[in-house]
């Protein structure tokens, strides 16, 4: 009851956060020199009537706090206004998002996987060869460029022909049977998840050895190991416990991460996800998109944080008690 | 403390070797005017991705000679419908060293004409290729770098004032002011930071100087850094605010301002000689990344990262492999950069053992 009852709170809190965002957001596309129907404008598929709809929609003759005020009432709603090809900006934020997701939350599985268990043993193995070569590799791993590592993917994908390159999907997905869609995904999102989950993984197998060799060194520890436990019992019943919290408290910022590294990696790979959306949109000053793809953007992200936090409460008695 | 960090990376191999190749590039990117065969925007339109220059030492008797190098002919092959570059081997061309070239101001004052390695007028000497105008990747790269690898410096000194300002006075004033500052910084790093930063420089307008640009993108860098910094100081503050000498500061009647500048700060310096470490190689990566998509630095100005704009066509990564040598460039900068930040850490706060 306690915990629905934090859980509750920290939703409540996460409210004014976002209003935040959104003004702040608002007022950088607002305020720039773009004129938000230029686009539109120039398009001659777009009826002077939409035009007209649009710019009353957005209250364009209207003061810009009232403006805001309108866009907010339309965003609650769920009416996010047309794109410049005049397609619903949420219609093409569904077909974008779950994309989007599916790489992220493969990477960030994957990345724990391989993350926690590489930075447990580099820490038990501190300052030997394997902790050394380990470093040495998530060194290299944090300093390519997501889009360079990227390139060089495509460039193994097109000389081996191995892997498809571009898009979630082949050309005849829609006439494949449901294991053989299953497959031509897998083999479609190889690439990129190869590409994020390297660079991640770094960052994450560094983060959980620090965290380690942190707690290695503290009295509880010590204390375990002189009362003759088995060496297996005091990493993973004792020390592996504690070095774990933190990590599940960048959870949020590492989902963050990921939607920023995504971007450029769905740009290189052709991969239909919001990272790519949101690039395709600034570069055609798609305004009613741009602001759309940011407040997902930032919902997404601090639901990640909100998740970590949940997590934190059941792995974290100290946590639970003071909820 | 100097004297320790330097001490400190001297002791370790891998940034030992890290502080070289750091001292050897910039050196490089200083006098990129003199290595550079040719200036910045020299332009053969003839040439458009020429194959690297191949460099000859042993003649065609078998003997070995000066080196030199031929030009490429472009030609149109009819069977795989495509121009071709072939080596003319009419003319030799004798590589000279220090000789005069074109012209350039060197450091921006001193008008020079001598280059470390050139060829005769004629002669064209792409170490490592053209790119689709033309002009010579090699002395470009050196010229791009020049950009790519200051603008997160740049970034820094914008950045780290304001982040130690803002969680400062956020600290030490607390309550309402501290809440207000704290979730307005909160909400700048909820919206995912390369989002913002495209955004920022898509609404840049297009008709702007290079320089008014390259200005723009600094602070750009610097506006999406400054909040996770200022959170970290403001925490920092928090614990320093209530010790003794700051007490005492206040009871001679200090201003507010001068305890926060002249006493508290001052506290915080060695984490934020390690964060600034630290950050440089994500901003050189974030530049690169900006430039790559075409929203930073802009063509005719060169940036590893507009460089490598070249290798978003297929045609490109598969027959033109020199294109990519910017990325190369940048994974090294941003190497060496991270084994030496480690290792500064590990100097200024033993504590730490990411390493």
């Amino acid at each position: 009851m306690q915990i629905i009852f934090y859980i509750f709170k920290r939703i409540l809190q996460a409210i004014p956060l976002l209003v935040l965002v959104s003004l702040i957001s608002f007022f950088i596309i607002r305020l720039s020199p773009v004129d938000p129907l230029a686009e539109l404008k120039l398009n001659p598929s777009i009826s002077q009537e939409t035009l007209q709809a649009e710019k009353v929609r957005m209250g364009l003759d209207k003061p810009l706090a009232i403006q805001y005020l309108l866009w907010a009432k339309g965003f609650l709603k769920g009416d996010l206004g047309v794109t410049t090809t005049g397609e619903k900006v949420a219609v093409k934020l569904m077909e974008r998002i779950p994309n989007t997701l599916l790489l992220t939350l493969i990477v960030i599985f994957m990345t724990w996987i391989c993350g926690l268990p590489l930075g447990i043993l580099a820490a038990i193995n501190w300052k030997t060869t394997l902790d050394r070569f380990l470093t040495v590799l998530t060194s290299i791993g944090m300093a390519i460029p997501s889009f360079f590592f990227a390139i060089l993917m495509l460039i193994f994908a097109v000389k081996t022909s191995w892997f498809p390159v571009g898009g979630l999907t082949s050309y005849n997905f829609n006439e494949m049977g449901f294991f053989h869609q299953i497959w031509d995904v897998t083999r479609h999102l190889i690439l990129p998840v190869t590409v994020l989950f390297t660079i991640s993984l770094a960052g994450l197998q560094r983060q959980m050895r620090a965290n380690m060799l942190d707690v290695l060194d503290s009295d509880y520890v010590k204390f375990a190991r002189a009362k003759g436990l088995s060496e297996t019992q005091v990493i993973f019943k004792h020390a592996l416990r504690n070095a774990v919290n933190p990590m599940i408290t960048l959870l949020g910022f590492e989902f963050s991460g990921l939607l920023s590294g995504a971007a450029l990696t769905e740009y290189v790979f052709q991969y239909p996800g919001l990272g790519r959306l949101i690039l395709e949109a600034v570069m055609k000053s798609d305004i009613n998109l741009v602001m759309a793809s940011l407040m997902i953007g930032a919902t997404m992200l601090v639901i990640g944080n909100l998740i970590a936090d949940i997590l934190l409460i059941l792995t974290d008695p100290r946590i639970r008690a003071k909820a | 403390m100097i004297k320790d960090i330097i001490k400190g990376i001297f002791k370790d191999k891998f940034a030992t070797i890290a502080f070289i190749v750091l001292i050897f590039l910039y050196l490089c990117l200083l006098f990129a005017d003199v290595i550079a065969p040719y200036t910045k925007d020299f332009s053969d339109r003839n040439l458009s991705y020429v194959p690297p220059s191949p460099i000859f030492t042993i003649d065609e008797n078998g003997k070995i000679s000066k080196p030199y190098t031929y030009n490429y002919k472009r030609e149109y092959d009819k069977d795989l419908m495509q121009t071709v570059f072939k080596l003319d081997r009419s003319h030799k061309y004798y590589l000279k060293f220090l000789a005069r070239g074109e012209e350039y101001d060197f450091l921006g004052i001193i008008p020079m004409n001598r280059h470390i390695v050139t060829v005769d007028e004629n002669g064209r000497l792409y170490l490592l290729g053209g790119d689709i105008n033309g002009r010579d990747v090699f002395s470009r790269l050196l010229f791009g770098g020049r950009i790519s690898m200051t603008i997160g410096f740049l970034a820094l000194l914008v950045l780290f004032p304001i982040g130690l300002l803002y969680g400062g006075i956020s600290g030490y004033f607390g309550g309402m002011t501290d809440i207000l500052m704290m979730r307005f910084a909160e909400a700048v790093m909820s919206i995912p930071s390369f989002y913002l930063l495209i955004i920022l420089a898509a609404i840049l307008p297009a008709n702007m100087t290079s320089t008014q640009r390259l200005i723009l993108i600094v602070l750009i860098l610097a506006l999406i850094g400054w909040a996770g910094f200022a959170r970290v100081v403001r925490g920092m503050v928090l614990s320093i605010k209530n010790s003794e000498f700051v007490q005492s500061a206040k009871m001679i009647g200090s201003s507010d301002l001068r305890i926060i500048i002249k006493e508290i700060l001052p506290q915080t310096t060695s984490y934020v000689i390690v964060a600034m470490t630290l950050s440089v190689p994500g901003y050189i990566l974030s530049e690169s990344g900006l430039s790559f998509l075409g929203l930073g630095i802009q063509q005719p100005d060169a940036s590893w990262g507009n460089m490598l704009k070249e290798a978003q066509e297929y045609t490109n990564i598969l027959y033109r492999p020199w294109l990519l040598t910017p990325g190369f460039l940048i994974f090294v900068a941003v190497l060496s950069f991270n084994l030496i930040g480690d290792t500064i850490r590990d100097v200024l706060d033993p504590k730490s053992k990411v390493r």
